[in-house]
């Protein structure tokens, strides 16, 4: 039976609806405010609405997988699950930023609130996509919205030139999925992730080998770039140093989980023969292992040498990118989804945490550098210790999230016997110490230059204090989110909703 | 009442120290008197309550006594039953000799800390958190648990070095900071290589397992064996970066001389053990077949430390450098005990371990009151100490004493442990790691007579003797280096039964 536009059940889709009426109700608010108006009540809508398509994904939590627009969208557990990671991040980004929205220079900037939404509905979208195209659209929002954020600031040529590198990389990595999707509905004449599985299988077993590959590893280069992972890495130090903090957390964090949710439902949805067949163990397993081994090396390493913090973070977003492709690379381990979940949201806390701290800091100091951090345990204790928490989850000690995640990811290496992953993955953490507590030691081990307090914004104080009881709790008592991940029913990605399995 | 107390003594003792901590946190950070007198008290609830652990101890009871376990989160697997994780501590004869030696000393070692100038109130909160790392170290009785403590321990000594050292305090913490997080790594990756073959950290599972003689023909054999070999490998590493085994060493010589003396105390007193106490618990008894097979390797390591500790003791200039270097050389013996793998080696080895705590701890804590009086430990701007500072000076030749092993003292009676063991098994090495002990006796001396006697220096002229708060701490170090010597079943009684099951496991 053919069904027609009002027949779905639009309820489902609630949360992007909700999200895409608040842009668009905030680009109309601005541009009817008054010029010298206070634009923090935009970032209040825009939070309101993230809580508000939060609930919403939430409650669909453990519902059947449901599909619509003509099995182009689906909203099951693993895109849900994935969906309030970004809606978590998003608002945490907002709340942590309210004060920016007013005082970033030149003039009160109400595009910053509703593009970081439609770049937020974009990732939403991406998670949700069934099908190639709303996969491209989903990724191409989340793209275009991120690279006019990096360029927010307009008279600041580091800002203009983070916003033209990431645009010129970032389309460059859009053009390889692009390319990569091509094959696949070459070979398959669908772009229906799940029609294309069956399809692209037996074109793989009737001598089309190498193009089901080609499709595969063009995917895998351009999600490469989107990760920031090496090779593919040398837009990100640039582009996080010259964009607003706000947007670089929300870079770090935020894109990178929608990044993951999309190699992820690639791989789980059409791929899925792949990881039992030959050249998975013997081509794509050893290619993404490279990749992150290569992340892991290249991130930590660079990561000693800088002096600035942002670059810094951005090549520990590098590192961290390595650390999450484990799990991927490494998928027979059986623990591929819950340690790939729970990795990103202990790195989200984490880093947007971390990023918040940063922030308040640089801005009170007005350069962006270590130095800035100096003797930061004496002026503001607590910000000082609560960031001493986040840079010791980021290097993965106990007892934070970030060692937790860690140790999940490396007990999912070790059960899938790809030992030598795992101890790159640890010999690098060791290295990363150092540069982490490079920052520790500015604050702890140096005098500060000015006796004053550092001042914290009540938004990013929320957002601190938020994130620090996140990264503790996901360490001291990770059986919350373990009993929620396990509660998921993840696996329904393998299937099309309502037909039978796909091989 | 009472009883349920003490059935769950060592999960008070470990949080014990956190008394402490709420009372710094209490105190404004002005008052420089009380936050000492809260930190110094503070080491006083885990120090009764090792001694009451102690007293209440049933020697002659086989296995762990005082456990205490409560789940703490399962890991859901898809197709098997979840992999737990306990909050399980207890404790048995390897560990409660440890942890009394450990709460001392660290209660001694806040009376050293009692002149820090800076900053007292971070000092003392992150010295009671490492108390409590380094009492959950030797009482938790899971792996993942162990592996927490074991970091905590990690963080806070980076702190307390690089903050409250000397000159070179900073690159002392960095370097002591990336070998250990080198060894922790090491050590992360043998956990969990356990965890994946066995499904548990838990001790008592993992030793079941371990010594189940079907399980252990095929972790011996078979697909397996390079696996089982290469955890082994990685606790090995681990503790040998702690303890520290030769090539490891110059962290550990760094964080001797720019750590400030109080910090030493702890560091070389308790944290070296650690080493020894990992290699014991998880080395000789989780991998008995494994530790069996590289007993050479490791009374060889043991014969290296000792000699080229000893020799490098000889030279050294600065005081700290000749007790570093002679750490080293004692923790040589602590691998030949192990390597032994008898009763009297590992005995010896656990004896080692708690005595050399306690005379490097006395030792240090001169270390500490000699520069707060003369400004200097090299060993040329010192001399003839003993007619302006006698007390001083005797309790430096005392411990000097007990750490050449003098009969009567602590040192003696575990380093003749230690070699008896070794001499059945390896006499040839024994044999050559006896020239370690003349050398002590050599380095010792020179140390102790070129500082204690000879002409007076100059500028030393105006030193004072000790203050009663000085003195009452080292009397107490050397009463119990000397109890432990004139009568040694106080540490052997409860530690024997452990060691006789351990043994018993290797042998069979």
């Amino acid at each position: 039976m053919e069904k027609y536009f009002l027949d779905y059940n639009w309820t489902v889709m609630a949360p992007e609806l909700i999200i895409l009426s608040a842009a668009a109700l905030l680009s109309i608010l601005d541009l009817l405010l008054k010029e010298e108006a206070d634009r923090r009540v935009l970032g209040w809508i825009g939070i309101l609405a993230v809580a508000a398509a939060g609930v919403f994904a939430g409650s669909a939590v453990g519902n059947p997988p449901y599909e619509i627009l003509s099995e182009t969208y689906r909203v099951d557990d693993f895109a849900l699950v994935f969906k309030l990671i970004l809606l978590a991040g998003t608002a945490l980004v907002l709340l942590a930023s309210l004060r920016e929205i007013r005082l970033e220079g030149e003039r009160a900037q109400g595009e910053y609130v509703y593009l970081l939404l439609t770049a937020l509905l974009g990732g939403m979208i991406l998670t949700s996509s069934a099908d190639l195209i709303t996969l491209f659209v989903g990724l191409e929002l989340l793209s275009l919205s991120s690279y006019i954020l990096a360029g927010i600031r307009r008279k600041r040529p580091d800002s203009n030139e983070a916003a033209w590198k990431y645009v010129v990389t970032g389309g460059m990595s859009s053009a390889f999925i692009l390319y990569g999707m091509s094959f696949v509905y070459g070979l398959t004449g669908t772009t229906n992730l799940y029609m294309a599985r069956q399809r692209l299988f037996e074109a793989y077993h009737e001598g089309y080998e190498s193009f089901v590959l080609l499709s595969l590893f063009f995917m895998l280069l351009g999600f490469g770039f989107k990760v920031s992972s090496a090779p593919f890495h040398m837009w990100a130090p640039d582009v996080y140093q010259g964009s607003p903090t706000p947007v670089t957390a929300f870079l770090a964090a935020v894109s990178k989980t929608a990044a993951f949710a999309f190699v992820l439902r690639v791989l789980l949805a059409t791929y899925l023969f792949l990881l039992q067949a030959g050249p998975w163990m013997e081509l794509v397993a050893p290619a993404l292992l490279t990749v992150s081994a290569a992340s892991m090396v290249v991130g930590n390493t660079a990561a000693l040498r800088q002096i600035r913090t942002k670059r810094m973070m951005a090549y520990s977003s590098v590192a961290h990118a390595g650390y999450l492709l484990v799990p991927v690379a490494t998928a027979a381990g059986g623990m591929l989804f819950e340690s790939t979940v729970y990795y990103l949201m202990a790195y989200l806390m984490m880093t947007l945490g971390a990023f918040t701290v940063l922030m308040m800091v640089e801005r009170d100091a007005g350069v962006e550098d270590l130095a800035a951090f100096s003797g930061l345990s004496r002026r503001s204790p607590l910000a000082a210790a609560a960031m001493t928490v986040f840079l010791v989850s980021l290097a993965g000690i106990p007892v934070t999230a970030g060692f937790f995640g860690k140790f999940y990811i490396l007990t999912h290496a070790v059960t899938a016997r790809d030992f030598w992953i795992a101890a790159v993955m640890l010999v690098t953490t060791v290295i990363s110490y150092y540069y982490y507590f490079g920052v520790i030691r500015m604050m702890y081990f140096r005098s500060p230059a000015s006796p004053k307090k550092v001042p914290i914004s009540p938004g990013a104080t929320a957002v601190i204090v938020l994130t620090l009881v996140g990264t503790l709790l996901l360490g001291f008592f990770p059986q919350f989110a373990l009993d929620f991940l396990e509660r998921l029913d993840w696996t329904s990605v393998l299937h099309p909703a309502g037909g039978a399995a796909g091989n | 009442m009472m009883e349920s107390f003490f059935n769950v003594l060592p999960t008070w003792l470990v949080f014990s120290p956190l008394l402490g901590v709420v009372a710094l946190l209490l105190i404004p950070g002005k008052k420089a008197g009380w936050l000492k007198a809260a930190g110094l008290f503070g080491t006083l609830p885990p120090l009764v309550l090792s001694l009451l652990l102690y007293g209440r101890f049933d020697p002659a009871a086989k296995g762990v006594q005082f456990e205490q376990s409560i789940l703490w989160f399962q890991i859901p697997l898809p197709q098997s039953p979840p992999w737990e994780i306990t909050f399980h501590l207890g404790a048995d004869g390897l560990s409660l000799p440890l942890t009394v030696m450990a709460t001392l000393v660290s209660a001694l070692a806040a009376c050293a800390s009692l002149p820090i100038r800076k900053r007292q109130k971070e000092y003392f909160l992150l010295f009671l958190f490492l108390e409590m790392g380094m009492l959950g170290v030797f009482l938790a009785r899971n792996l993942f648990l162990f592996f927490l403590f074991f970091e905590m321990t990690l963080i806070t000594l980076y702190f307390l070095i690089g903050i409250w050292g000397y000159v070179d305090r900073e690159k002392a913490a960095n370097r002591f900071l990336l070998y250990n997080g080198l060894g922790s790594a090491f050590l992360l990756l043998g956990v969990i290589g356990l965890f994946v073959l066995f499904q548990s950290l838990d001790y008592n599972r993992l030793q079941e397992l371990a010594n189940d003689p079907q399980t252990r023909r095929m972790l011996s054999g078979g697909p397996v064996s390079p696996i089982v070999w290469g955890i082994f490998l990685c606790f090995v590493l681990a503790f040998g970066i702690k303890l520290p085994v030769f090539p490891f060493h110059t962290w550990m010589l760094k964080v001797h001389t720019e750590a400030s003396p109080a910090v030493v105390m702890i560091h070389s007193g308790v944290l070296l053990k650690m080493g020894a106490y990992g290699l014991i618990r998880f080395g000789v008894e989780l991998f008995p077949d494994q530790v069996r097979a590289s007993a050479v390797l490791l009374a060889v390591l043991g014969l290296i430390n000792i000699l080229y500790g000893a020799v490098l003791a000889f030279v050294q200039e600065d005081l700290k450098r000749v007790l570093a270097y002679s750490s080293v050389s004692h923790m040589g013996i602590i691998l030949f005990g192990i390597a032994a793998l008898n009763a009297p080696g590992l005995t010896g080895a656990v004896f080692q371990a708690v005595s050399h705590g306690f005379i490097s701890a006395l030792l240090f804590f001169f270390i500490g009151s000699l520069y707060e009086r003369t400004g200097t430990t090299r060993i040329g701007e010192l001399g003839g100490l003993a007619r302006q500072a006698p007390v001083l000076t005797g309790i430096f030749l005392a411990g000097g004493m007990a750490l050449l092993g003098l009969p009567g003292m602590s040192g003696f009676i575990s380093e003749f442990l230690a070699f008896l063991g070794l001499f059945q098994k390896q006499p040839g090495l024994a044999a050559a790691g006896t020239l370690g002990l003349v050398l002590a006796a050599v380095y010792t001396l020179r140390a102790v007579l070129k500082t204690g006697f000879g002409p007076l220096a100059e500028h030393l002229s105006k030193t004072v003797d000790t203050r009663p708060s000085e003195a009452l701490p080292m009397l107490t170090l050397l009463a119990c280096i000397i109890l432990i010597g004139v009568w040694p079943n106080v540490l052997g009684e409860p530690m024997q039964t452990t060691l006789q099951t351990i043994v018993s496991r290797i042998g069979g």
